[in-house]
């Protein structure tokens, strides 16, 4: 049994299973969106003294962080208990498609020369790393939503400017693949 | 415990990003190499399904476990701007392979580094506070 969790999940557990956690948070009278999050986070650490924006009542969005709690823990229980040790299969395209960027496939979830110590100590990755968060939390409260947002919630709710979004998550992560990604790797 | 569903609800996400591979940098890339199905199956499939399931509950009314009907909130209608503001999410989401959700889940995971995306991620948060009201909404 523990051997067939452990394979990979396929894509259509995943989507339903996310599209029933989007219901059960309905069911409990919430709203499926993570980013909310990170105005919560920033509010609790006093951010609404000095800027109106983060000036509200967080008690009410404290159902949101326990949900983040759990996916931490929900990563952690995979790590420990349930990964597979066989590597990611990856499409060969993309793999040869990133060794022309000089990133090797290692197999893991992610690239070891992105998210390992040496790269995150340098300079140079800290800041790319830092700057790739930024511009998401930018982004998402810009856009009123990120992926679970806007993609989930939104396009299920049948919403245009959820759809918007989307669009333009993709046009942002096109650019990033095809123009920005040779100048900065 | 009323918190304890939340949490357990954030435990089934988080196992099934890691489980499907949702959370990996890499098949963020494959996606939008538009190289595998599988990130298009997993949203296809939560999108087609959760699109179901919001509209039977708004046929047939149904409560939230309070008894409170399920209120659905309409985004914003000022729509061309979300052009733009999803592709500066974009721009993140592929350099970083992470959407908010999976950030997380990696640092639970045990990519710490995820850690400095995070710190990222609400210093962006916190510039949009300051300067949204400047910014054309």
């Amino acid at each position: 049994m523990l051997e067939f969790i452990r394979q990979p999940w396929p894509w259509y557990i995943s989507g339903f299973a996310i599209s029933l956690i989007m219901v059960m948070l309905l069911y409990f009278g919430k709203s499926f969106g993570f980013s909310s999050n990170l105005r919560t986070i920033c509010s609790i650490s006093g951010a609404g003294s000095r800027v109106k924006f983060f000036d509200f009542d967080w008690h009410k969005e404290i159902w949101n962080l326990l949900f983040l709690v759990g996916s931490i823990i929900g990563g952690y229980i995979v790590s420990q208990w349930l990964s597979s040790p066989d590597p990611i299969q990856l499409s060969a395209s993309t793999i040869n498609d990133l060794k022309g960027l000089g990133i090797h496939f290692d197999g893991g979830l992610n690239p070891s020369q992105l998210f390992g110590k040496d790269f995150a100590t340098s300079p140079k990755g800290f800041l790319v790393l830092l700057t790739g968060g930024a511009l998401v939390g930018f982004g998402s409260r810009y856009a009123g939503g990120c992926t679970s947002g806007h993609a989930i919630s939104g396009l299920s709710n049948l919403q245009i400017p959820s759809f918007i979004a989307v669009t333009g998550f993709f046009i942002g992560g096109l650019a990033m693949t095809y123009l920005f990604f040779p100048l900065i790797f | 415990m009323k918190g304890l569903k939340f949490i357990l609800t954030g435990i089934l996400f988080g196992v099934v990003m890691a489980k499907s591979e949702a959370v990996s940098w890499y098949r963020i890339q494959e996606m939008f190499r538009f190289q595998s199905f599988q990130m298009y199956g997993i949203i296809g499939t939560a999108v087609v399904l959760g699109t179901i399931f919001v509209f039977l509950i708004k046929k047939f009314k149904i409560n939230d476990f309070s008894g409170e009907p399920i209120e659905f909130k309409d985004k914003d209608k000022n729509w061309p701007r979300y052009l733009l503001d999803g592709s500066i999410f974009g721009l993140g989401w592929a350099l970083t392979g992470a959407c908010p959700g999976p950030m997380f889940v990696n640092l639970g995971y045990g990519y710490w580094p995820m850690l400095i995306v995070i710190l990222g991620a609400l210093g962006g948060t916190y510039l949009y506070g300051i300067v949204r009201t400047w910014l054309p909404h």
